[in-house]
């Protein structure tokens, strides 16, 4: 049998967050609490202060919002642009829409998942790259087009692919 | 698995309805006379309905049944699953019956080869993603996705079963990474995600039903499914297994681990939850003589198909190996138990009380009904100890919980119960809790409080811990009155002082309805600036500020309504504050309609129904005094003997006269008084004194360790009868399997009872309930026949009533006029000083219920499986003691060992424990104190020291040898047996 809890006393909701991470977690809360429908405007701030919403910021969150973790954890699978998992130092968004699609972008999907050895929402074994899937952006006309951290890049075939790549990784 | 003999009718009756006295979910009583009909057509038939009820349940009404998944009628419709459409003329497209409201004149079209495409197309969807075991499949024989793919006359599935699925664990060779494996963690259910069809059901029974929000849709689009809090174990999760969800759910994805088991059950028996005072209705699934589950009656007036983790799944005592099946005897309770048939131990028994009564006086012995018992059994003991022992010596647990419940709201309303029935929370403006803890305590009746607190009713919460109501998702107490234990009165005082000083009397009502004079004393008495929440605030401990803000809300905010429970009444001056509450709730008219009054939540099942039925020593069934000499003449004449005039003697009573030497035969029945009642050595020393203990229960508990004669009881699957729950509810009990040791508890005290010379001849227990209508003015309207008619009855059911009174005292109090009492605070003295400077406070958990004797023998240990101390961390620091240490806990009366659970949901100075295991002794530090009316014991406020200690105190030690002893002895009678 699996090991036996006492129901009522639950720890401390967010306690396994490291210090700094719990910081920015309070801090998204507190910017937002006050407004109506505070918890898309919450997680957003936690995704911009850590790059994504680790599951113990979901026990506090809902804590804070009076909301119950199971509701906080439906809200943030649902949008896909919340991520669960710490993201690579780079974050590669690839065009998956229409106008991309007409210029090769499947073929350079299927590189890019290749070279870097992950699927969309994956993060390369070095932590070095998540590659997320982006459903246009606004350079239609350039396709195939990518996102690598801020920088947009369009007509990206294979190769300059992994030349952006390599530059961004010599970065840092 | 919704249960196999109730319709669906798909959606909810429209809200009035629903709210109407004595109403279930679905019950014919649909049709709400204030609201108006709505006449239209559906299929060619015409039909009317009340107005908001949906296409879909009006037809069903009618047996027109649209297919459907998402909808079923614990729930508000949802419109997912589009399998519901139908066609309305006039209306373009096809809108889903279960979301759309009948309106005057409609002609709908429930069939026709459109919707006969569309709804295929919908299941081939469907089933594409489902597996195909339904031979093999749990659900197999009452699964609502087989049913529609049947109505829908499904043939095949065009999109192949080979694409991206939930079903396979693997996938061409390789792990097929949507896959998600059963979880078997939770004790009573399984969830087996690739059966799933994400209708959301559980989601929201889950939401609604309960108020827990513990599941949600996890991703989107054909990656959703359901999670468990962040996609965990059930167990790990919010969870706390209500199984409401199991319920739901329209496919094997969540199942009863029973049902997996044993398949499908073959007929259904409505019944009462035998735990807490809630009174849940529940249909007994049944294969011949054994449950396959429990499942909560959608008619149950208590519940409306819904139920707790104690109800809904720990009846597994009921059938564990530790209980006791024949009866047992032995002279010395060093002896070892010798098996026995039931004349030898019944005869055994007679002769050892008329041996005792011989020698010692006819006063000498005297019996203990138990509040667990049904209606018939508790009457007919203390009928046995009026007629029989020919004394007044009877009294019931109830003592040590309501008894000042009693006593107050009689002194005050004029009756000893609470004026409203559950569903009138739903009206509340203002909900007022006072020590209870509904969440934990009256599991099925907070989740009916939080939906009308998410519906935006307020709440005050007086307690001194931060219990799980003052915030939990989605309700935050306006008010958390977190007083000191023991100042209950001076709290109230201090409300009711601002009520009287900021003119917010209801003059009208006080003037109309209220002893005046009466009331004149009291405004006089807390209008004094004594008890002002300035004053008072020293003494309770709560801001002035906010008990301002607290009884302004209550005053103003509309219908307010207070509940409480034992953290009232166990204190010295529980009968006090009783009074006091129904003082604030007369002076502010909050009494006499839905939606508001005075209501106890009764701990037991039956603590109601054990008081009206006459078990304490100065009162007869009915709450009449034994000296009422109109009452006595008309019981002298039906039970053919003479009876005393004179109250006989209390539980505590009991044990004084016991250590003198006058009191040596004691008659238990369902109780076990050596571990419920405070000062446990105490209670053990007058156990020890006494000459015949007959102990009549289910297992060899606490008290029979102490006994002489042990009479094999039945449990409530084995007999029939009646439980009557916190709103006055009289509910059957139904037998469901015969007597496992032979005989119904009734019919075993009515052997003892004709041994003992006092001849009883009743065939069925619904001619004892004849007798009791017979003789009790308020009960005159009850049978056995009219509850299989009504479902249940709220007494008084008489002539005026005859169907029973959800509202008490709507045009006057019963006894006419309100009466105001004075309420003196008097501070307990039990105090703390330097050598017990911390107060412990009891209380309880949701997944054990009281003594733990029924709830330690299931499944709901994974829960709770120890009792621990709760302390707050300022506390726990300066004694060094850390979280999961042992510590031990020193009061004037004794001394016990429990592990800490350091937390701040107590405040500093204040420690908190459960009373769940024996072994934990939270019995053996309570004192002696009691509330000055009732001799209800003061558990709430116990003066102790709390240390960190390796070892347990001596006190365990001599109680793990004694249990050691008494277990051999146990054992010793199977090995006779042997030979
Ligand atoms: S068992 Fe009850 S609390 Fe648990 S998930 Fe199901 S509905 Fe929610
Ligand atoms: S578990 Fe059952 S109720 Fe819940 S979404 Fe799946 S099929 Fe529906
Ligand atoms: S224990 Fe109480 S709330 Fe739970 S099912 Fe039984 S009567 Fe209902
Ligand atoms: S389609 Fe790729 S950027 Fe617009
Ligand atoms: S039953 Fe109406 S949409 Fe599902």
């Amino acid at each position: 049998m699996k090991a036996r809890r006492i129901i009522p006393i639950q720890p401390e909701p967010g306690s396994a967050l490291p210090p700094d991470e719990r910081a920015a977690v309070r801090a998204a809360i507190a910017a937002n609490k006050q407004r109506a429908g505070a918890l898309l405007p919450v997680l957003h701030g936690v995704q911009d202060a850590l790059g994504y919403v680790p599951k113990d910021a979901v026990a506090l969150v809902a804590y804070e919002l009076n909301l119950s973790r199971a509701e906080v954890h439906g809200v943030v699978t649902f949008y896909h642009y919340f991520r669960e998992h710490k993201p690579g130092r780079h974050v590669v968004q690839l065009c998956r829409a229409e106008a991309c699609q007409a210029v090769g972008a499947v073929a350079l999907e299927a590189h890019a998942k290749r070279s870097l050895g992950v699927d969309f929402h994956g993060t390369t074994a070095d932590g070095a790259v998540t590659l997320e899937p982006v459903y246009c952006l606004g350079n239609c006309a350039l396709g195939p087009s990518v996102m690598v951290g801020e920088k947009l890049q369009g007509r990206v075939t294979p190769q300059r692919f992994d030349k952006l790549l390599a530059q961004a990784r010599a970065t840092a | 698995m919704l249960s196999i003999v109730e319709k669906d009718f798909g959606t909810p009756a429209p809200r009035p309805a629903r709210l109407w006295k004595n109403v279930g979910m679905r019950s014919g009583g649909d049709v709400d006379v204030a609201a108006k009909l709505v006449t239209l057509t559906i299929d060619g038939r015409e039909i009317s309905v009340s107005e908001g009820t949906s296409v879909m349940r009006a037809a069903a009404l009618n047996d027109i049944n649209i297919p459907k998944l998402c909808a079923t009628e614990t729930l508000d419709a949802f419109g997912s699953c589009r399998l519901c459409l139908v066609q309305i003329d006039g209306v373009r497209g096809y809108p889903a019956s279960c979301t759309t409201p009948v309106a005057p004149g409609m002609k709908v079209t429930t069939q026709n080869a459109k919707l006969a495409e569309l709804r295929l197309g919908v299941m081939e969807l469907y089933i594409s993603d489902h597996p195909l075991d339904c031979l093999t499949c749990p659900a197999n024989g009452h699964c609502e996705l087989q049913d529609m793919a049947g109505a829908v006359g499904l043939r095949e599935v065009r999109y192949g079963y080979d694409g991206d699925n939930h079903v396979y664990a693997k996938q061409g060779g390789e792990a097929n990474p949507r896959f998600v494996a059963k979880d078997e963690s939770n004790p009573y259910f399984t969830f087996d995600p690739s059966k799933c069809i994400v209708c959301s059901r559980c989601v929201r029974a889950c939401d609604e039903q309960q108020g827990t929000l513990a599941l949600t849709i996890q991703g989107r689009g054909f990656d959703s499914k359901v999670s468990a809090s962040q996609a965990e174990d059930f167990l790990d999760s919010e969870c706390v297994s209500c199984g409401a969800c199991v319920q739901a759910c329209p496919t094997a994805t969540l199942s009863e681990k029973s049902l997996i088991s044993m398949g499908q059950a073959e007929h259904s028996i409505t019944t009462t939850c035998a735990y807490c005072g809630v009174g849940c209705s529940f249909r007994a699934e049944m294969k011949g003589e054994e449950v396959v589950r429990m499942v909560p009656n959608k008619d149950g007036h208590a519940n409306h198909g819904h139920s707790c983790v104690k109800g809904r799944f720990a009846i597994g005592y009921a059938t564990h190996t530790d209980r006791i099946y024949k009866p047992m005897i032995r002279a010395k309770i060093t002896d070892p138990w010798r098996e026995v048939s039931w004349e030898e131990a019944i005869g055994y028994a007679a002769s050892e009380f008329k041996r005792i009564q011989a020698k010692y006086g006819r006063d000498s012995i005297g019996g203990i009904t138990s509040s667990r018992c049904t209606n018939e059994e508790t009457y007919l003991v203390q009928k046995l100890v009026r007629a029989g022992f020919g004394n007044n010596n009877v009294d019931t647990c109830a003592r040590v919980c309501h008894s000042p419940t009693g006593y107050g709201l009689k002194q005050t309303l004029g009756e000893s119960a609470g004026t409203q029935n559950f569903d009138s929370v739903m009206q509340a403006d203002v909900i007022m809790v006072i020590g209870a803890n509904p969440t934990d305590g009256h599991p099925v009746f907070a989740s009916q409080m939080k939906r009308r607190l998410r519906e935006g009713a307020k709440l005050i919460v007086a307690d001194p811990r931060r219990i799980d109501l003052v915030r939990t998702p989605h309700i935050e107490a306006q008010q958390h009155l977190k007083l000191r234990p023991g100042t209950n009165v001076a709290l109230i005082n201090s409300l009711a002082h601002v009520i009287v000083t900021e003119g917010l009397v209801k003059e009208d009502f006080v003037r109309e309805r209220c002893e005046i004079e009466s009331f004149d004393k009291w405004r006089h008495f807390v209008g004094d600036a004594l008890h002002s929440p300035e004053a008072m605030e020293a003494v309770t401990g709560v801001p002035a500020a906010q008990v301002r803000a607290a009884a302004r809300l209550y005053a103003t905010g509309g219908n307010g309504a207070i509940y409480y429970g034992l953290g009232v009444t166990e204190h010295s001056q529980g009968s006090t504050m009783v009074m006091g509450i129904a003082n604030l709730a007369m002076a502010t008219g909050n009494i006499g309609r839905e939606g508001v009054g005075v209501n106890p939540l009764r701990g037991q099942n039956n603590v109601q129904g054990s008081c009206d039925m006459g078990s304490f020593p100065h009162e007869f069934p009915g709450y009449r005094h034994v000296s009422d000499n109109a009452a006595r003449d008309l019981l002298e004449n039906a039970w053919g003997v003479n009876l005393l005039n004179e109250p006989g003697l209390r539980i505590p009573n009991m044990f004084e006269a016991a250590l003198d030497g006058e009191f040596l035969g004691l008659y238990i029945e369902g109780e076990d008084i050596a571990q419920s009642d405070p000062n446990t050595q105490h209670v053990t020393a007058a156990l020890t004194a006494m000459e015949c203990i007959i102990v009549q229960d289910l297992f060899l508990n606490e008290s029979a360790k102490f006994a002489h004669v042990f009479l094999p009881g039945s449990s409530f699957l084995e007999k029939d009868g009646t439980f009557t729950n916190a709103e006055r509810r009289i509910s059957p009990v139904r037998k469901v399997m015969k007597p496992k040791s032979g005989y119904a508890d009734w019919e075993i005290t009515q052997l003892l009872s004709n041994a003992m010379g006092y001849p009883m001849h009743y065939t069925h227990p619904s001619e004892i309930m004849d007798e009791i209508a017979a003789l009790t003015p308020t009960f005159t309207g009850v049978s056995f026949a009219r509850l299989d008619e009504l479902g249940s009855i709220q007494w008084p059911c008489n002539e005026q009533h005859p169907e029973g009174t959800p509202t008490m005292h709507i045009d006057e109090f019963v006894r006419g006029k309100g009466r105001f009492m004075v309420t003196e605070y008097v501070p307990t003295s039990e105090k703390v000083n330097a050598k017990f400077p911390l107060i412990l406070t009891t209380g309880r958990i949701l997944s054990q219920y009281n003594v733990g004797a029924q709830t330690r023998r299931t499944e709901n240990v994974t829960w709770h499986s120890e009792d621990r101390l709760e302390l707050h961390p300022s506390d726990a620091e300066t004694r060094g003691i850390k979280d999961g240490d042992w510590c031990g806990i020193a009061s004037r009366a004794g001394e016990t060992v429990l592990r800490a659970s350091v937390t701040e949901r107590v405040q500093p100075g204040v420690v908190y424990t459960t009373f769940h295991f024996p072994e934990s002794g939270a019995n053996v530090i309570t004192t002696d104190n009691s509330d000055w009316a009732t001799n209800c014991p003061e558990y709430k406020v116990t003066a102790v020291e709390v240390t960190r200690v390796s070892q347990p105190s001596e006190w365990q030690k001599r109680y793990r040898e004694f249990s050691e002893r008494q277990q051999e002895l146990l054992e010793a009678r199977d090995a006779a047996d042997a030979r």
